[in-house]
């Protein structure tokens, strides 16, 4: 098999795996899409770094050849692939009880990790007035 | 240590990312553990598909600028690589979350 199609396959395979096997749904969240374009952007850098320097150096018959700066479409692929693991992963472990949250009485996670005392006092302050 | 022409570029995104875990709280060095098993789930497959698309000659690695270090045919760079993308990448999930409120996921109140 070629580059190009491990690539369309681990593609697919994320999709399987984030929709039907973890049942993570992060593709359905705008929190996940937001975030892989910022990891695209500093991909496009990082791979073009090495790829214009030719530290990875491709097997013409196993690429397409379309080609993004110096970098070939299926590491965009591969790219892709790695980043949704990662993330799929790490909420699946959260949701798993590993090392999740804090969250707070509402079910959202509490920002900052800890509550600060100055939000306690201010709760239980009466309004001014 | 040969060149750090590969290695710089994975130092370059460690030191990027770093400032979101003190600064939005990402909060990734701070859970290892579950990072660890991200890592269990995520490394086998992708050093895998590498080694074997490597060994096929689908791709190869300019030795030169590397550290000249090699482990079943991969530069001790793109082993570090399938590290460092996941923390980028979780870091940036985390970051994002906390920035703008929006659920992940892993909340026992799940609002998509």
């Amino acid at each position: 098999m070629t580059h190009t199609t491990v690539s369309l396959v681990a593609v697919l395979a994320t999709v399987v795996l984030d929709l039907w096997v973890l049942r993570t749904r992060l593709l359905a969240r705008r929190v996940y899409w937001v975030s892989y374009a910022i990891v695209l952007f500093f991909q496009l850098l990082t791979n073009e770094w090495l790829t214009s320097r030719g530290v990875f150096r491709y097997d013409p018959d196993a690429i397409l050849g379309w080609r993004i700066g110096h970098a070939p479409v299926e590491d965009f692929l591969f790219g892709f692939a790695l980043v949704t693991w990662s993330m799929c992963f790490w909420v699946w472990w959260g949701r798993r009880g590993v090392q999740a949250g804090p969250f707070d009485g509402t079910g959202m996670l509490r920002r900052g990790g800890a509550r600060r005392s100055a939000d306690d006092a201010a709760a239980t302050r009466p309004p001014a007035g | 240590m040969r060149s750090w022409v590969y290695a710089g570029m994975l130092l370059f995104v460690l030191l990027a990312t770093l400032p979101l875990e003190i600064v939005l709280r990402t909060r990734v060095y701070s859970r290892l553990r579950r990072f660890g098993l991200v890592l269990v789930c995520v490394a086998p497959p992708f050093v895998l598909w590498d080694v074997l698309a490597t060994r096929a000659g689908q791709w190869s690695f300019d030795l030169s600028q590397t550290s000249g270090v090699t482990v079943a045919g991969l530069p001790l760079e793109e082993l570090a690589f399938f590290v460092v993308v996941p923390i980028a990448s979780v870091m940036t999930l985390e970051a994002v979350r906390n920035v703008r409120g929006w659920t992940v996921g892993d909340e026992p109140v799940d609002r998509p």
